[in-house]
């Protein structure tokens, strides 16, 4: 079936949880804390004994949510992992809009207006 | 037989449980959308349901893609809340009630709803945040709650007009309960809001305004678009309204606008509570 097309927008479908199974898999691990502080000491071994691939690997160590989401991962999984590196929602959000973090606030503010 | 003695929409962002365990609700930033609660709160003060049937959808606590069910329904004693990663204090339990839990499956499944039902369920922000801000403080654990969870993580998710129709079911379940029994329905989620790709951060006002008028008269207006039409209007996590949906369809076709608020930004979603009696 052909895709659509949403500007600036994933969609998570079969293919996607397929490719992004191993990355989903442990980010979904870090609702334990056990888990969370074994990545942060080794976080290179944590990703390999979930198996995820060369391009998934190289996302984590750039945290790059863009290229995350690119290898398949699900925000609500990679919102976990943004958890351990202390980003939220706007911090990801800036970054994958190219702003800043005080301009992508300011824009949600502005939308209330 | 249980009444419905109302449906209440609502958004459940996380950052509305961290603003609830800092003591936020009166900074200028909370302020607006917390005071929004206040006539909810009366109205609960006297018309005491006695069971919250949720609909909401699972953030990766309870389910994961390895088995991903399009609806589930929550058949157990009670429901724990656990860590989801980013550090949400974690809720005391909620008591279910599970001879309602059953009851609503055995009917549902009659309709040809055939839902994924757990008797051990992990319930996340989506249903302890709606629980905070209905029944603040410690929380009303006197209130049972049916969780009923519908996917919105991985697609193909289910459609506006099937998770219609579920409510609807939902509905004339309740309508042959054999116990007497008061009963609101919670739609949980939304409104629009996108947390990922390029277009994170986007929000759409007017369609949002649109939706809050046609849940009370029309419903079945939302119920025309599509899944995908949804997540191009009101952005990947804006699908939430799916909930909405739900709830809007286990009501009669006849409701009152009992109370709306509509406040953006909390976060980066446009928040919205809207009760319908």
């Amino acid at each position: 079936m052909a895709k659509r097309n949403i500007l600036g927008t994933a969609i998570f479908d079969g293919e996607a949880a397929q490719k992004g199974y191993a990355l989903n898999k442990m980010c979904f691990s870090f609702n334990s804390a056990e888990n969370r502080a074994a990545f942060l000491k080794d976080e290179d071994g944590y990703c390999r004994r979930f198996g995820l691939d060369d391009a998934q690997m190289a996302a984590v160590r750039r945290r790059n949510v863009l290229d995350l989401i690119a290898a398949g991962g699900n925000i609500y999984y990679l919102a976990k992992l943004a958890g351990i590196l202390g980003l939220s929602v706007q911090d990801i959000g800036a970054q994958q809009t190219g702003m800043s973090v005080e301009a992508f606030k300011a824009k949600l503010l502005a939308e209330g207006a | 037989m249980a009444l419905i003695v109302g449906g209440l929409g609502t958004s459940h962002v996380p950052a509305i449980g961290g603003a609830i365990a800092r003591g936020a609700q009166g900074e200028s930033y909370w302020k607006p959308f917390f005071d929004g609660f206040d006539p909810v709160h009366r109205w609960l003060d006297a018309t005491k349901p006695d069971v919250a049937i949720i609909f909401y959808n699972d953030h990766g606590l309870n389910f994961f893609l390895d088995k991903m069910p399009t609806f589930a329904i929550g058949v157990a004693n009670s429901y724990c809340n656990a860590d989801e990663g980013w550090g949400l204090p974690v809720q005391r339990p909620f008591r279910g009630d599970p001879k309602l839990s059953w009851h609503l499956t055995e009917a549902l499944l009659a309709e040809e709803f055939d839902l994924t039902t757990c008797q051990e369920m992990l319930v996340d922000h989506a249903v302890t945040v709606p629980m905070s801000l209905l029944w603040p403080g410690v929380g009303d654990r006197s209130v049972a709650i049916v969780p009923i969870a519908v996917n919105t993580v991985q697609h193909p998710l289910p459609s506006p007009s099937r998770c219609f129709k579920l409510g609807k079911a939902v509905g004339r379940a309740l309508d042959t309960y054999p116990e007497s029994l008061n009963v609101l329905v919670v739609g949980s989620g939304g409104l629009s809001h996108q947390l990922d790709g390029a277009r994170a951060g986007f929000i759409n006002k007017p369609f949002d305004l649109m939706c809050l008028d046609k849940l009370v008269d029309d419903p079945e207006a939302i119920t025309r678009f599509s899944v995908l039409d949804l997540v191009e209007l009101a952005g990947t996590q804006g699908v939430e309204i799916l909930n909405w949906l739900a709830m809007r369809g286990a009501l009669s076709d006849r409701v009152s606008k009992l109370h709306c608020n509509y406040h953006v930004p909390i976060s980066n979603t446009a928040s919205a509570v809207l009760l319908l009696g």
